[in-house]
């Protein structure tokens, strides 16, 4: 297990590596930096940035050095915790980013365990009661489920509450607690509110979990082991839960790899139609801004979070199942 | 070749089956697609879109650009076929007059009861080229008189919602199938190389490919479309967006590629094209390649609706195509906030066509998954 964990983290490294290399590039590719839209901005509001002020500007940025150094000096510093400095807010990234990153983690993970909460047993179900009408039903609605674009469940989901409720189901805290500090009252109204877009950023997820499971649970309940049991009179529920279910749910754990990056995705555009106060609206506005250093870290590090995830996912995956690990 | 295709139809004459034995791959799997009725009915489905996509200005009422002051926001008119006097077999519109509430300064339209619009089709319009080429001026249905008739409402400058989408439709729909052609031509090449090479290549080549599976594609094509310059004309636009959309989309296709190029290469028959002392190239490209046609059709069918999907959110968010293109996901900018989509819900309309597309696709895919499974 030792040696098999040790690959798995040494393989990380080129992975994040490649990762940094592509979210650094990403930030240089739009023309101009963040000063030419500053001096731009400053001129429409009739101000003359002075030239000597913008080459002050440029060098305290560091934007007049060449590229391969500001990449040297963006990962140094990130090593470091150093994720540089916003633009638009004139403030450390990290402290920028922290708070909204937990929640987009909260809300992924979430997201995560709600579609298996719905997706498991729908999918049992669906194995045992196979071409029944409920399960056509659900197959049905799973294909739906997967062709909705998440910003649009947000968006008609965000409609459908105004019209019925008349409440806008925007943010993830009430009025009293948006800017109060942490205490049990505000963790209690964030579960409050969260379940919408955990929900919402699951769907598609869930969709394709319950075809997995479906599949794999078919598989398994086709084989001998089953037949066996049943002939010794092994009760029906007894029979499903105790092997075929335990077996189909180890690709729950190795879809994390894939399920992973779509749930950060979509927790990135749903938070940005209902205003979340997590990454997507903030990563939005740095990319209209052209604010570098907070794009690129929050790319960095959405990412770096993702693949974490996914060596998570199949440490655990080889923990529960030793076919793998001695692989 | 399985037998079980036979049993399952219902009654089979000696002549039936025959043809069955006689048959060429292409046409056995046209018999399997037929009996998926979903996905032969999203078929035409798809095939009617892509039809009004072309001859979209035949098939829209209105220019997408024509602006209609005194209807702005108009909502959605009823199609009639019963007025006061009686039924008609010509459907017909009530014509719109607008006014502002005194209270809430809000514009608010009644039918205007006393007059009917007929609707009739292949009215003359505005003039257009059909293609480019061919100059005409009829549209498939309108008013006579040239009235506005808005069957799916109007926006805020008054233009007609369904010719924004009809216009709409060729850049949605285009987007995805050449961005698939471009991710497919980059990953049939990487995918064919990996898997027919092996060895280290196929190491490195998979290291990438997971490295690029392993990253949250939006907030990275988000960073990338925020890279296209403004000044860039429409048509740059749109190839930036094709290719932005590819950089990330190749790779699951590779995979897929790779994996069928492992199983095939043992095949005797590449084995055969070898000892007659066929290069590399050549027996990828002719006995490799075609032998899994059928299978990556399937692919192209249900990776399309993804770059979509794709092309409207990032389009929706401002960072992909922007007005004055029409695509329904620049459309659905309009709907950004709650108070819009309750107060005009027909700005919503574009997002039916992308899930109707987006379903349809993923049906058609999966009857094509199945028909082209000889095993099943």
């Amino acid at each position: 297990m030792g040696k098999y964990l040790l690959k798995r983290c040494l393989y990380m490294i080129p992975v994040l590596l490649a990762v940094s290399v592509l979210s650094f590039t990403i930030i240089q590719l739009p023309p101009g930096d963040y000063m030419t839209s500053k001096i731009a901005q400053l001129q429409m509001q009739g101000e003359e940035a002075s030239l000597s002020e913008i080459a002050a500007l440029r060098s305290q940025y560091g934007l007049d050095r060449p590229l391969y150094e500001r990449y040297g000096m963006w990962m140094w510093g990130m090593l470091h915790g150093d994720l540089g400095k916003s633009f638009i807010y004139n403030r450390p990234v990290s402290t920028l980013i922290g708070e909204r990153l937990a929640l987009t983690v909260t809300i992924s993970v979430c997201s995560i365990l709600m579609s298996w909460f719905i997706a498991i047993p729908i999918g049992i179900f669906s194995a045992i009661r196979q071409y029944s009408p409920l399960d056509y039903f659900f197959t049905f609605v799973g294909f739906i489920g997967i062709s909705i674009p998440a910003f649009l469940l947000a968006l008609l989901l965000m409609f459908g509450t105004y019209e019925l409720f008349g409440v806008t189901v925007v943010g993830l805290f009430s009025p009293e607690y948006a800017v109060a500090p942490w205490s049990f009252g505000k963790v209690l109204d964030l579960m409050k509110h969260i379940w919408l877009p955990a929900f919402i950023v699951g769907v598609a997820g869930t969709a394709g979990t319950i075809r997995v499971m479906r599949g794999c649970l078919l598989d398994e309940l086709g084989k001998q082991y089953v037949i066996a049991a049943r002939a010794r009179g092994v009760s029906e529920v007894k029979l499903l839960l105790k092997y075929p279910v335990r077996l189909a749910l180890n690709p729950m754990l190795s879809t994390i790899g894939w399920i992973l990056p779509a749930v950060i995705s979509g927790e990135v555009i749903v938070s940005v139609v209902l205003n979340l106060p997590t990454t997507g609206p903030l990563l939005l506005e740095a990319l209209e801004m052209q604010d570098m250093y907070l794009a690129g870290s929050f790319i960095m590090i959405l990412s770096a979070l993702t693949v974490i995830g996914t060596v998570i996912s199949d440490l655990i995956l080889a923990w529960s199942d030793p076919r793998i690990r001695y692989e | 070749m399985s037998l079980k295709f036979l049993n399952r139809s219902r009654t089979i004459t000696p002549e039936e089956s025959d043809r069955f034995l006689v048959a060429s791959q292409w046409r056995l799997m046209w018999w399997k697609f037929k009996k998926h009725r979903i996905a032969v009915v999203c078929a035409f489905l798809l095939f009617v879109c892509y039809f009004c996509a072309i001859f979209c200005e035949f098939v829209s009422p209105y220019s997408p650009y024509q602006k209609n002051i005194g209807l702005l926001n108009a909502p959605p008119q009823k199609v009639r076929f019963i007025s006061e006097e009686g039924f008609h077999l010509r459907p017909f519109v009530y014509p719109l007059t607008g006014g502002l509430n005194d209270d809430t300064w809000e514009r608010v339209y009644e039918e205007d009861r006393s007059r009917r619009v007929p609707i009739r089709f292949f009215v003359r319009g505005s003039p257009y080229k059909i293609l480019g080429l061919v100059p005409w001026d009829r549209h498939l249905y309108g008013t006579e008189s040239g009235e506005p008739f808005f069957l799916l409402g109007a926006d805020h400058l008054g233009r007609d919602v369904l010719s924004r989408i009809i216009y709409g439709s060729r850049v949605s729909l285009s987007i995805g199938i050449v961005g698939v052609f471009l991710s497919m031509a980059i990953g049939c090449i990487v995918g064919g190389i990996s898997g027919y090479f092996g060895g280290a290549i196929d190491n490195v080549i998979q290291r990438l490919i997971e490295t690029l599976i392993s990253i949250p594609t939006l907030p990275l094509w988000m960073g990338l479309s925020a890279a296209v310059p403004t000044a860039w004309s429409p048509i740059k636009v749109y190839f930036g967006m094709v290719v932005i959309l590819s950089i990330l989309g190749w790779a699951g296709l590779a995979r897929v590629v790779r994996g069928k190029i492992i199983s095939l290469r043992e095949e005797d028959f590449a084995m055969a094209a070898r000892l007659a002392g066929a290069g590399e190239q050549r027996i990828i490209r002719k006995h490799l390649l075609p032998s899994f046609f059928s299978y990556l059709i399937v692919q192209v069918t249900l990776a399309v609706p993804g770059m979509i999907l794709a092309e409207t959110t990032l389009s929706y968010l401002g960072l992909g195509l922007r007005p004055p293109v029409i695509s329904w996901g620049v459309m659905l900018q309009q709907a950004q906030n709650v108070q819009t989509v309750a107060t005009y819900p027909w700005l919503m309309s574009p997002a039916l066509f992308v899930i109707v597309v987006v379903l349809a696709f993923n049906f058609v895919g999966d009857g094509l998954r199945d028909a082209a499974d000889p095993y099943h």
